[in-house]
């Protein structure tokens, strides 16, 4: 049994919606923002499949991009969420809502 | 000198270019002397001028003089050039004349005014304005003079600003004036939208063919003007008013020349008239009717500087009348008599107000004749020759006015004729109580005090004027007249407190002026007596008029009669006055209320211009702009900051809400395209 | 002509700008040589200016000096500017007002950021005049409203955040229309051709339908509308004008209104004559309602600027009737007329200035009697109070007359209306003068000092120009006439609206 293109992409969903998913319920920004690398890899591996399925290499030049990206909001988000435990100890996502309107 | 007519108002200007620059300095009496110079000079070449042109033959005597090109566009074009015809050089002479004298007669009167040189500055300008207005070659050009002397005549007016009175005065004339200026101004739009061009020469030779309409619509919207400029019914209002400029002012502007610039428009647009009678006919009513209703009012004023500003506006009337008549030359004749007598009578009410201390109330005067020999002589003289006396200027302008009047219609003679009866009395009541009767002025006017916190016409100079003679420290009459103050530092009498109570008579500077005028005013009529060649004027006029002008052909006999009856008439009103005034020795009589308000015009115009006006205003600007208008802007602003205070609810601030919201958003675009590719 | 061999044009848009630039990295605690920089740069500009008036060939009706510079290719927006008769007296005033409006109110705070923003305005509305390119026109269109919001906000008197966000807002508003318009005429003019936005081209390709060409010209005039502005949406003018700090209102009447009247003219009319023909009843009336109107309004106004904002709303309406009258005398007189009323209103303004300095008030009714002490200043006053009025021999005259009788040949009742307005203009500002200047001090009006040399030299140029005009308009009306005759006669080609006979030139005469 080979291995088609079609368990590549259901993988690939079942990544997203666990990013997905997790994003919307957890509290914790860690792990949200860990839900959203998540998210940021399926795509990563729907893109792979169908360059190779399409046999294009479009999508997989676009990965690197989606990489590069991905490694940038890292850093930025990283810092970001460092200074916010700085703060204040053990905030959720949930404390920091100042931009209610 | 035809080719360097320029000069003429150049020199008036260039005064004023010097005066601006350096008159501060110059200082008293130089900056006087610079004017007047100017001034004179521009007579000087305009004599020239005058003789070089009777030296040409009559159908030469029309001269153009092309300067530069001032406003062109596409089809429009108006040069800034100047006419010197017969029409034109016979206002300029007697403007500069006239003019130069009474710049001499200020040097005297403005004497130690803190505002001496800013006086001549105006006064050149002045004389470079009404310059224009004459020699302009274009109804443009004669419209930039035009509204150059309103300005003038407005700073001169509100000289003394300090006074609320005077400043008010200044405006309204203005503003009247403008109303007038509306008319000037459409006529000539129509003047281009018709003919192309805005000069004299192209509008006549265009008037035969254009529609008749048209022409008469021109000829009328010009009157218009010449009723504002010219202080007639309606837009009258403003001439009373502006006697609270100095004297001289009154004298220059508001009786030789200025006002009577209406007159020469309606002459420059003789050969329009001629082309539309009823036209003619409406000015002449106008004019008849404002002759006798100023005449009127004048008969019962106690200010001897409004008794003569109505008698201004009287005497204009006439003019008016000759020129419906189509008697151009008899109003030409009458303004150039007037202009003498007129400035005359003026100046010497001038010299009476600077010998008596700023009084103006002839009821406070009396018995000059004695302290003031000069100017009384002289000022009789202005009398007579404005009574129509013969053989004095004012008989025969008059006189040919009211022969020419007589043909157009006898109404309008018989009108006429009234008013010149009302001349000769109110005119006898002036010199009467001004020059002869009891030494009134000597009396404390304690016993007047009452009769002046009441309620009394537009403008109560007379009373404002005597209020410093009033006053003592803190006295309470002093509410509604503080700005007593200003008319004393603002008047040139500041400065002849010493003096004392006692008349005295005026300076040299100022009787000069007063004795040329006053024979000026005796021989002038025979420049045009009505003795075939000795109608010099007439002949001299008549190329500009061509057959636009009306010629009388009354046998001599009714010529005779009618002359004898306006001798008679004068001889009434003058026996009336004196028979009430030095026999009687009445100080007060036939005054009706209603004549000292003038008919109460002013309030009439008040109640159904001024308020209605005023109301509209505010209601444009404090309903419609504010309520209305920003009411829509801010309540747009309002509903959109509503709006915005419903949606911020959505922000909740939670990261979570947020996803939900893209996940809920992305799952329905991808349905919709799913949806739309036909996949299910 | 053209002798200039350096872009001229694009070095006068682009020095106020590296002005600017050069301002915001100097020290803020040197304003003395922030404001000297300043005025310097502006002075070059005006100087540049004038250098383009003089090398401004008066024969040519074509655009003068055009540079042009690709930018973005793709959607054929480019870098064109150029000039002729219509805005060459546009960016001289400009030029000349900005120095003047920059050395000559004070400054209370801030120098620095007051600066820039003064330089930025300038690079943004000379940009607008020059520019022929649609989409940079309108970047610029919209730039000017950035320094204007902040220098009424930042600098204004009380009530300046309500205005300055009634001033943004307000035209916002209109230049949204704008802006779908113009992009809709880019598309719909682009169909087998190149797209472009260069505004020579646009108004050749006329390939509009009729009902289109007129939404469009709404579109455009509701955001000229705005900026002039035009009766009933003008109501954000009285406000800025009186927040606005004494150099904004200088600006803001004498420049930033005329972007209004000049887009009217190279944009609306130019791009869709046809429909310009067809709503001009429309354009004329509300310009006449704006003459009187305005005029009623400034009479019964307490405050001196809101006083002269007003009759901003008239005078401008003076300028749109004379464009919409659409013959050579209306449209040239209206373009003199952007020229004279920047010059007249502005000096107003930089008086109504000098007043508050030394009374700190603008309430007509707290002022009586400063002719008394400050003789030079009624003096002046009184010169620019009459040039405002339009009196014969000073600049506001020709412009008006001109407007007043091209109107009047076409649109013959409006005209009539509209010069009752004149009658009004001497009663507003005659009333206020008497009531500032006249009657004798009282209070704090007693002893204020006269106009100091320095104001005396600020005034100076203001009041030459005035008299100038009045008396020799020959030399700018030759400058204007052939582009105006050359629009006016496009629109003729393109409508079947014709000018009568006695507006055009006749050889007859002898030329």
């Amino acid at each position: 049994m080979s291995v088609g293109g079609e368990w590549y992409l259901t993988l690939a969903a079942a990544l997203f919606t666990i990013g997905a998913v997790g994003v919307l319920v957890r509290r914790n920004v860690l792990v949200m923002f860990m839900c959203v690398e998540l998210m940021l890899n399926a795509v990563n591996l729907t893109f792979v499949t169908f360059a190779r399925m399409l046999n294009d290499i479009g999508g997989q030049s676009l990965v690197f991009f989606v990489l590069v990206v991905a490694a940038a909001e890292v850093v930025v988000g990283l810092g970001i969420i460092v200074a916010i435990f700085r703060r204040r100890v053990g905030a959720t996502a949930d404390d920091l809502h100042l931009l209610k309107g | 000198m035809l080719d360097n007519a320029f000069l003429i108002p150049l020199l008036p200007l260039l005064g004023f270019c010097v005066l601006v620059a350096a008159g501060k300095r110059a200082g008293e009496p130089a900056a006087g002397w610079i004017g007047a110079s100017a001034v004179g000079a521009s007579f000087l070449f305009t004599l020239v001028a005058f003789f070089e042109l009777l030296g040409r033959e009559q159908g030469a005597r029309s001269v153009g003089d092309h300067l530069f090109t001032w406003i062109e566009v596409g089809g429009f074009r108006v040069d800034a050039g100047l006419l010197l015809d017969p029409l034109s050089i016979t206002m300029a002479l007697f403007v500069t004349g006239v003019g130069f004298l009474i710049h001499v007669y200020s040097i005297g009167y403005m004497h130690g005014d803190e505002r001496f040189s800013k006086f001549f500055v105006y006064l050149n300008l002045f004389v470079f304005s009404m310059l224009m207005l004459i020699l302009g070659d274009s109804l443009l050009l004669t419209f930039l003079g035009w509204e150059g002397v309103g300005a003038c005549s407005y700073l001169l007016i509100s000289f003394w600003f300090e006074r609320e009175s005077a400043a008010s005065a200044g405006k309204k004339a203005f503003v009247v004036n403008r109303i007038g200026d509306f008319g000037f101004m459409i006529a000539m739009f129509l003047c281009f939208a018709t003919f192309g061009t805005l000069q004299y020469a192209g509008i006549i030779e265009g008037a035969e063919g254009a529609p008749h309409t048209t022409v008469t619509a021109i000829a009328l919207l010009l009157f218009v003007g010449a009723c504002g400029k010219s202080a007639q019914l309606p837009l009258f209002v403003w001439l009373p008013d502006a006697m609270e400029g100095p004297t001289p002012v009154s004298a220059l502007i508001h009786a030789a020349t200025m006002v009577t610039a209406g007159v020469y428009l309606m002459a420059r647009a003789a050969p329009l008239l001629a082309l539309t009678p009823d036209v003619g006919t409406t000015i002449a009513i106008v004019g008849a009717a404002t002759a006798l209703f100023a005449a009127t009012i004048a008969c019962a004023q106690d200010d001897i500087k409004r008794v003569l500003a109505y008698s201004t506006i009287s005497q204009l009337g006439y003019m008016f009348l000759a020129v419906g008549s189509g008697a151009y030359v008899a109003a030409i004749f009458h303004m150039v008599t007037h202009a003498f007598f007129k400035a005359l009578l003026f100046l010497g009410a001038g010299s009476v107000i600077h010998g008596l201390h700023d009084e103006q109330d002839m009821k406070r005067m009396g018995a000059l004749k004695k302290w003031m020999p000069v100017t009384s002589a002289t000022f009789v003289i202005g009398w007579l020759a404005i009574a129509g006396v013969p053989p004095f200027a004012g008989f025969w302008s008059k006189d040919d006015i009211l022969l020419n009047a007589y043909e157009k219609s006898p109404a309008l003679w018989a009108v006429g004729l009234l008013t010149a009866l009302l001349t000769a009395y109110y005119m006898s009541r002036q010199v009467f109580l001004v020059f002869w009767g009891e030494e009134r002025w000597r009396k404390a006017p304690v016993a007047d005090k009452l009769e002046l916190t009441e309620p009394e016409p537009v403008g109560d100079q007379a009373a404002v004027a005597v209020a410093p003679a009033l006053m003592g420290p803190g006295d309470q009459v002093a509410t509604g007249h503080g700005d007593h103050a200003a008319v004393a530092d603002g008047h040139p009498a500041a400065g002849h407190g010493a003096h004392g109570r006692e008349p005295h008579e005026s300076p040299w500077l100022m009787t000069g002026p007063l004795v040329v005028l006053a024979v000026l005013s005796v021989v002038a009529g025979f420049v045009n007596l009505p003795f075939g060649s000795w109608a010099r004027l007439e002949h001299w006029l008549e190329p500009v008029f061509e057959e636009s002008l009306h010629h009388v052909d009354a046998t001599s006999s009714t010529k005779l009669t009618l002359a004898l009856v306006a001798i008679a008439a004068a001889g009434a009103g003058l026996a009336f006055a004196y028979a009430t005034f030095m026999k009687a020795k009445r100080v007060d009589a036939y005054e009706p209320a209603i004549l000292k308000r003038a008919w109460g015009i002013d309030a009439i115009y008040a109640a159904v211009i001024v308020t209605p006006g005023r109301a509209l205003s505010a209601f444009l600007a404090y309903v419609v702009d504010a309520k209305v208008i920003d009411g829509v802007v801010n309540s747009l602003g309002t509903l959109v900051r509503g709006g915005g205070g419903v949606l911020r609810k959505v922000q909740t601030g939670y990261v979570r809400n947020y996803a939900l919201g893209v996940a809920f958003g992305a799952t329905l675009l991808l349905g919709w395209v799913v949806v739309r590719s036909g996949g299910v | 002509m053209n002798d200039l061999d350096f872009p001229i044009l694009s070095a006068i848009v682009l020095l106020p700008a590296a002005a600017a630039a050069v301002v915001a990295l100097l020290p803020k605690n040197r304003p003395d040589v922030i404001r000297l920089v300043g005025f310097l740069a502006a002075l070059a500009v005006g100087v540049l200016t004038v250098v383009l008036a003089f090398a401004f060939d008066a024969g040519d009706a074509a655009y003068q000096f055009v540079s042009q510079h690709n930018w973005i290719e793709d959607l054929g927006v480019s870098w064109i500017v150029g000039v002729d008769g219509i805005s060459l007296f546009l960016v001289v005033l400009t030029g000349v007002l900005f120095p003047i409006a920059l050395i000559g109110p004070k400054v209370h705070r801030d120098v620095k950021s007051y600066t820039a923003w003064m330089l930025v305005l300038e690079a943004g509305c000379l940009g607008s005049f020059l520019s022929l390119d649609l989409f940079v026109f309108f970047l610029f269109f919209e730039v000017t409203l950035v320094p204007m919001y902040f220098i009424i906000g930042g600098w204004g008197y009380d009530n300046r955040v309500y205005a300055s966000i009634k001033f943004f807002l307000y035209t916002l508003f209109g230049s949204a229309f704008m802006l779908v318009g113009m992009l809709a005429l880019v598309y719909l003019s682009a169909k087998g051709k190149p797209v472009t936005f260069d505004v020579r081209e646009l108004a050749e390709r006329g390939t509009l339908a009729e009902s289109t060409a007129r939404w469009l010209f709404l579109a455009f005039t509701a955001a000229f509308a705005v900026k002039i502005p035009l009766f009933p949406v003008h109501t954000w003018l009285p406000d800025a004008h009186t927040e606005a700090p004494t150099a904004g209102s200088v600006i803001l009447a004498g420049v930033l209104l005329k972007l209004g009247t000049y887009g009217i003219l190279r944009f609306a009319v130019t791009l869709f004559p046809a429909a310009a023909v067809d709503l001009a009843p429309l354009l004329l009336t509300l310009a006449t309602i704006g003459i009187i109107y305005g005029a009623l309004v400034a009479t019964v106004q307490k405050d001196l600027k809101r006083l002269v904002a007003y009759s901003s709303v008239a005078h401008l309406g003076f300028i749109v009737l004379g464009t919409f009258a659409l013959t050579n005398q209306g449209v040239a007189g209206g373009v003199l007329q952007m020229v004279n009323h920047g010059l007249s209103t502005g000096a107003l303004f930089l008086l109504v200035g000098m007043i508050y300095e030394r009374r700190h008030t603008r309430q007509i009714s707290e002022l009586n009697g400063l002719q008394k002490s400050m003789p030079v200043m009624a003096a002046v006053f009184t010169v620019v109070m009459l040039s405002s009025v339009g009196l014969p021999g000073l600049n506001g005259f020709v412009g008006e007359f001109l407007i007043l009788i091209g109107t009047f040949i076409t649109h013959r009742w409006w005209a009539v209306v509209a010069t009752a307005g004149v009658i009004l203009a001497a009663l507003y500002l005659l009333w206020a003068y008497q009531r500032v200047f006249h009657g004798t001090p009282t209070g704090d009006n007693v002893g204020l000092p006269d106009m100091t040399w320095r104001e005396r030299a600020v005034m100076a140029p203001l009041v030459v120009l005035i008299v100038f005009l009045g008396v020799y308009p020959k030399p700018v009306l030759d400058r204007i006439n052939p582009s105006v005759e050359a629009l006016v006669s496009r629109i003729e080609k393109a409508t079947d609206h014709r000018q009568p006979a006695v507006a055009t030139r006749h050889e007859v005469d002898g030329e």
